[in-house]
C-alpha cells in the first residue's frame, strides 16, 4: 500500500492485536460504564509522542477505516500521526463535525466540546468520542459526578483541563440525548465521562 | 401416562447431528452425489444459492446445496455465514452488461431490436411433461445445440439505446461517486436509497419477491410493467488494485438482468415518459430478476409521485421482510424453549379466567 | 495488519479468535460504548450473519464475541437453565472458538449470556450480563414502522405506550403484560428488557453488573450501565407488580424464585420448580428441601457428563 509513510520509523502497535485490543476494550468498557473511575491498562504498548500509553491503546482498539479521526496540533506535529494511520488505517479529518473520534493532547488550546458532533435526535450515537490526554487524573479541581454507572456520587479531580472545561461538560450533558462522550487518558489510566453524567463543581 | 423428563445436553445434540448426516446421505447403497455433479447438473439451484447467499462461487454453493440436503434457504444460510468471515479487499468496478457475452436476450416491447431476439437456453416453451428418459440410468448426454450462423452482437445494446434519440425512457442516474450502501456492513436505514434497496432485493428471497411482484400485477400497487428486456450471459469483473491504479480483469460472472418498463403520466414539471424497474441476479435466475425489477419499480412510487397503498410499494415492509436468512431464523426460533414467558402467560390467563367466572357468578364464588 | 495469535485450539484456526474478525469486533465495540453512554437507546450496528440462525441468539453471540477473552469465565443460560439445548450449543461454541472456561456457577462467571431470564443470585461488579433480544423495539407491537418508532424515541413521545397500558387495564382490570414488560431507563428512553418475565424487571434497577442487549436480526445494541435507574411502567392506582406463586419450588423449597411449571401426567398433576437451575441446585446443596425433593428432575442423568 502506498501510504507515504516511512515504515522503518513506525513504532509497533499491540504485540498481539487480538488479545491486546480485547483486554484494552474491556478496560474502556468498564471506564465508560463506571464513569469517573480511573481504570488501569496493563497491556498497553508504548505509543509514540505525544501520546500516552492509554491514549495510544484507545486508538489501536477502536479506530479503523470506518472512523474519521480529528487530531489536535499536538498529535499532528508528532510521530503519532503516521503511527495512527499505519496501525489503524483511519481517515483523518480537519472538520470537527465529521469526526467519530477526536484526540486532544493540548486541552488548553483545543476546540470546545461544542465544536464536535453531538449526534442527531434519532441517532444520538453518531456523535464524536473525544479523547483528552492529561498529565494526571488527580490533583486538579474536584468535581462531583452523578448518574448512570455511579452509586450515589463520585468525586474526581483530573489535572490539566481548561478553566471552563466543566462548564462545557455541563452544557454538553444537559443536552442529553445529544452530546459528545469524553474519555480522559493519562499514563496508562483512563476515565470515562459519558454524556449521561450530571456535573457539580465543588463550591458551585 | 407419566412423562419422563430428559436433561438435554451436548450428547443429544451430537446424536441429532449424526442422525441428520445419515438422513442427508440417504440409502448408502445409492451412489453419493458429487459436488461437481450438483454444480453442473443442478446449476439453477446453485445459481439461486449464489444470488441469495451474496457470494459468487459455484463450488461453494454446490457444496452448500449438498450439505443442506437440497434445502435451498439452508444452503443460502451456509454460504452467508461463510461469506461474512471472508476478508474484504475492496469493491469491483461496476460491471457493464452491454458488454455481456449474451446467451439469451429477449424484449417483449419490440418485435426486433438492435442485437436481435435471442431465445437461448430457456424453459419457456418446453411442454411440462415429465421426461421419463431422464429417469433411465446412463443415458447419453444430449446432442449439443446447433451453433448460430452468425456470432452474437457484441457489445449488445441495451433497451435504453432504442429510446435514446427520443428521450422516451428515463435515463439511468448515477447516484454520485460515493461508495454504494452496503447492507453487509451497515444496518438498514430509511428512507432507503436505491442502492440499498437494490442490494436488499438482490439478496432477497425469490419466493417473497415473486409474490410481491404478482400482487402488484394483480392491482395491489400496480405499475403496469412490460418486460423491456431480459438478458443472460457472462460479464467481466474488473478491479483496480491500489498499487496499480488501473482496472484489471479478475474473472467473469454469469448474470441475469431485467429492465421492466412502466408508464409515467408526467407531472407539472416533467413530460410523460417511460420509467424503469431494474433486476439483476447472479446466474440464470429470470424469475428472480423479473420479480426484482417489478418490486424495484413499485418502490420508486415516491420519486414518481404515486400514492402508497399496497405492500409492494412500502419500502419498510418490503426491505425488512425480504431476507430469508432473517425470516427463516426468526420464524423457526419459535421452536426454542419459551417456558418462562409461557409460564407468565399461563399464570395471567388462569387469573383472568378466574376473575371472569367470579364476575359472571358472584353467588357461586360465595358458595365455594 | 496481522491478527495471528498463538492459541492452543488449533482446530479452530480457520476462524479468528472468538469467530468474528477484528474489524467486526471493533464496530461492535464502538456500538457498545455509545449504547452505554446513552442508556436504553438502541444503537444500530452492522450485525453479521452468524453460524447460528437469526432469532437463536445472534445478537448475544456477537456481543459476547466482541468482549470475551481467554481469561473470562463464561456461563450461558436459556430460560434460566444451563442445560437447555440452545444454551448448551452456544456455550460449546465459545468454549471452542474463544478457548474460554465455562461454568454454571452464576457467581463465578465474568460473562453470562442469557435468553429470557436474569439469574436469581444478585450480580456483582465486574460481571457482564449479555441478553439475547428478539425484538429490541418496545413499541413495535403498537407501531410496526421503524421510521415512526425511532421518531417516538427521538422526541420522547411515549403516549402511545401509556394509552396501550391504560386500555389493558380497562379490558382486564390490570396491566396484562407478563414478559418483555417495558421499562423506562433514567426517565428518558423506553426500553424492552427482552422477553424476561416481569418478575425479573426490578433486578435491572441499580444493578451492579453491566447489562448489554443484542438483537442480531434487528441489528441493534443497547445497554444499561451499573447503578442505572430502571423503572417498570405503571400508574399510581395500578402499581407495577411481579408474578408470585402459591407454590414453592418442589425441589428446593424456594419461596421467592421464578418457577417453571412441569407437567407430570395427563391428569392435571404438575410440579413447580425453579427456572434458574443453578440457583435451585445450589440451594439443594445447602440443604434446602422442597416437597418433591426426591423427584428425578433433581438429579437428572447428565448425558454429557457436565
Amino acid at each position: 500500500m502506498t501510504l507515504g509513510i516511512d515504515l522503518s520509523r513506525i513504532h509497533p502497535g499491540f504485540p498481539d492485536p487480538v488479545r491486546g485490543s480485547q483486554t484494552v476494550f474491556r478496560a474502556i468498557m468498564d471506564a465508560v460504564a463506571r464513569p469517573g473511575l480511573a481504570v488501569a491498562l496493563n497491556k498497553a504498548p508504548e505509543a509514540p509522542a505525544p501520546l500516552a500509553r492509554a491514549t495510544g491503546a484507545i486508538a489501536l482498539t477502536l479506530l479503523d477505516f470506518e472512523t474519521p479521526v480529528w487530531l489536535d496540533a499536538g498529535v499532528l506535529a508528532g510521530e503519532a500521526q503516521a503511527w495512527l494511520r499505519f496501525h489503524c488505517g483511519c481517515p483523518l479529518t480537519s472538520e470537527t463535525q465529521d469526526a467519530a473520534f477526536a484526540f486532544i493532547t493540548r486541552p488548553e488550546d483545543g476546540p470546545p466540546l461544542s465544536a464536535f458532533n453531538a449526534g442527531d435526535a434519532k441517532y444520538p450515537d453518531r456523535s464524536t468520542t473525544v479523547v483528552i490526554q492529561l498529565p494526571h487524573l488527580e490533583g486538579g479541581r474536584p468535581v462531583r459526578l452523578k448518574g448512570p454507572g455511579i452509586k450515589g456520587e463520585r468525586t474526581i479531580a483530573p489535572q490539566g483541563l481548561p478553566g471552563d472545561f466543566w462548564e462545557q461538560v455541563a452544557d454538553n450533558n444537559s443536552a442529553f440525548q445529544f452530546g459528545v462522550d469524553v474519555i480522559l487518558a493519562s499514563g496508562d489510566l483512563l476515565m470515562g465521562l459519558p454524556r449521561s453524567l450530571q456535573i457539580q463543581t465543588e463550591g458551585a | 401416562m407419566a412423562y419422563v423428563s430428559v436433561k438435554g445436553g451436548e450428547k443429544a445434540i451430537e446424536n441429532a447431528h449424526q442422525w441428520l448426516a445419515e438422513e442427508r446421505r440417504g440409502d448408502p447403497t445409492v451412489e453419493e452425489v458429487a459436488v461437481a455433479q450438483i454444480r453442473e447438473q443442478l446449476s439453477l439451484a446453485v445459481d439461486r444459492v449464489m444470488a441469495e447467499g451474496s457470494c459468487y462461487d459455484r463450488d461453494l454453493a454446490a457444496l452448500a446445496v449438498k450439505q443442506a440436503g437440497g434445502d435451498l434457504p439452508e444452503a443460502i444460510f451456509l454460504v452467508r455465514a461463510y461469506r461474512t468471515t471472508l476478508p474484504r479487499f475492496g469493491g469491483s468496478e461496476p460491471v457493464d452488461t452491454e458488454r455481456m457475452n449474451v446467451r439469451r436476450r429477449i424484449s417483449a416491447a419490440f418485435k426486433d431490436i438492435p442485437g436481435g431476439q435471442v431465445l437461448g437456453p430457456t424453459f419457456d416453451y418446453t411442454h411440462r411433461l415429465l421426461d421419463f428418459r431422464l429417469a433411465a440410468d446412463g443415458a447419453a448426454p444430449p446432442e449439443p445445440a446447433p451453433l448460430a450462423n452468425e456470432p452474437q452482437a457484441w457489445p449488445m445494446p441495451t433497451i435504453g439505446s432504442v429510446f435514446a434519440h427520443e428521450d422516451l425512457l428515463e435515463h439511468d442516474v448515477r447516484s454520485g461517486d460515493d461508495a454504494p450502501f452496503d447492507l453487509t456492513r451497515e444496518p438498514m436505514s430509511f428512507p432507503a436509497g436505491r442502492d440499498q434497496r437494490l442490494q436488499a432485493l438482490a439478496r432477497g428471497d425469490e419466493g417473497f419477491l415473486l409474490s410481491l411482484a404478482y400482487s402488484s400485477q394483480r392491482g395491489w400497487g400496480s405499475t403496469h410493467p412490460l418486460c423491456g428486456e431480459i438478458r443472460l450471459g457472462e460479464v467481466a469483473v474488473e478491479f483496480i488494485p491500489e498499487e496499480l491504479g488501473f482496472p484489471i480483469e479478475i474473472g467473469e460472472v454469469t448474470l441475469t438482468e431485467c429492465q421492466m418498463l412502466s408508464g409515467f403520466a408526467g407531472s407539472a414539471q416533467k413530460a410523460p415518459q417511460f420509467t424503469r424497474g431494474y433486476g439483476l441476479a447472479f446466474g440464470h435466475s429470470e424469475r428472480k430478476a423479473m420479480s426484482m425489477a417489478i418490486v424495484d419499480r413499485a418502490l420508486r412510487r415516491g420519486e414518481v409521485g404515486e400514492d402508497v397503498d399496497a405492500p409492494v410499494q412500502d419500502e419498510e415492509f418490503v426491505l425488512y421482510h425480504s431476507d430469508n436468512v432473517e425470516a427463516s431464523g426468526f420464524v423457526q426460533h419459535l421452536k426454542l424453549p419459551h417456558y418462562v414467558d409461557f409460564q407468565a402467560d399461563l399464570q395471567l390467563v388462569r387469573r383472568l379466567r378466574r376473575e371472569h367466572f367470579e364476575r359472571l357468578n358472584p353467588s357461586k364464588e360465595a358458595a365455594e | 495488519m496481522s491478527t495471528a495469535a498463538t492459541r492452543p485450539n488449533e482446530a479452530e484456526r480457520y476462524y479468528n479468535y472468538a469467530y468474528l474478525d477484528e474489524q467486526t469486533k471493533r464496530m461492535i465495540r464502538r456500538a457498545i460504548l455509545k449504547a452505554l453512554a446513552i442508556p436504553g437507546y438502541q444503537a444500530p450496528f452492522g450485525s453479521r450473519e452468524m453460524p447460528v440462525p437469526y432469532g437463536w441468539g445472534t445478537g448475544g453471540i456477537q456481543l459476547t464475541a466482541a468482549i470475551i477473552g481467554p481469561d473470562d469465565v463464561y456461563k450461558c443460560i436459556d430460560q434460566g437453565a444451563d442445560d437447555t439445548t440452545n444454551a448448551v450449543s452456544i456455550r460449546k461454541f465459545f468454549a471452542r472458538v474463544a478457548d474460554v472456561a465455562t461454568t454454571e456457577d452464576t457467581a463465578e462467571a465474568t460473562i453470562i449470556q442469557t435468553r429470557h431470564r436474569i439469574p436469581e443470585q444478585p450480580l456483582k461488579a465486574g460481571q457482564v450480563l449479555v441478553f439475547q433480544v428478539p425484538q429490541p423495539e418496545p413499541l413495535r407491537g403498537l407501531e410496526a414502522r421503524e421510521t415512526e418508532t425511532r421518531a417516538m424515541h427521538a422526541y420522547e413521545e411515549y403516549g402511545l405506550q401509556y394509552v396501550s397500558l391504560y386500555e389493558n387495564i380497562s379490558a382486564f382490570g390490570r396491566i396484562a403484560a407478563t414478559a418483555g414488560y417495558p421499562v423506562m431507563v433514567e426517565e428518558r428512553y423506553l426500553m424492552s428488557p427482552s422477553p424476561i418475565p416481569k418478575f425479573d424487571n426490578p433486578k435491572m434497577d441499580d444493578n451492579e453488573a453491566i447489562l448489554l442487549f443484542g438483537a442480531g436480526r434487528e441489528k441493534r445494541i443497547y445497554a444499561i450501565p451499573p447503578h442505572t435507574r430502571v423503572r417498570s411502567l405503571d400508574f399510581e392506582d395500578y402499581p407495577f407488580e411481579v408474578q408470585t406463586w402459591e407454590e414453592n419450588c418442589a425441589l428446593c423449597g424456594a419461596e421467592d424464585s421464578y418457577l417453571d411449571e412441569v407437567v407430570l401426567d395427563d391428569a392435571g398433576n404438575r410440579m413447580f420448580v425453579c427456572s434458574d437451575s443453578h440457583h435451585c441446585g445450589q440451594r439443594r446443596a445447602e440443604g434446602h428441601v422442597g416437597p418433591m425433593a426426591g423427584h428425578q428432575l433433581a438429579n437428572p442423568v447428565a448425558e454429557d457428563g457436565q
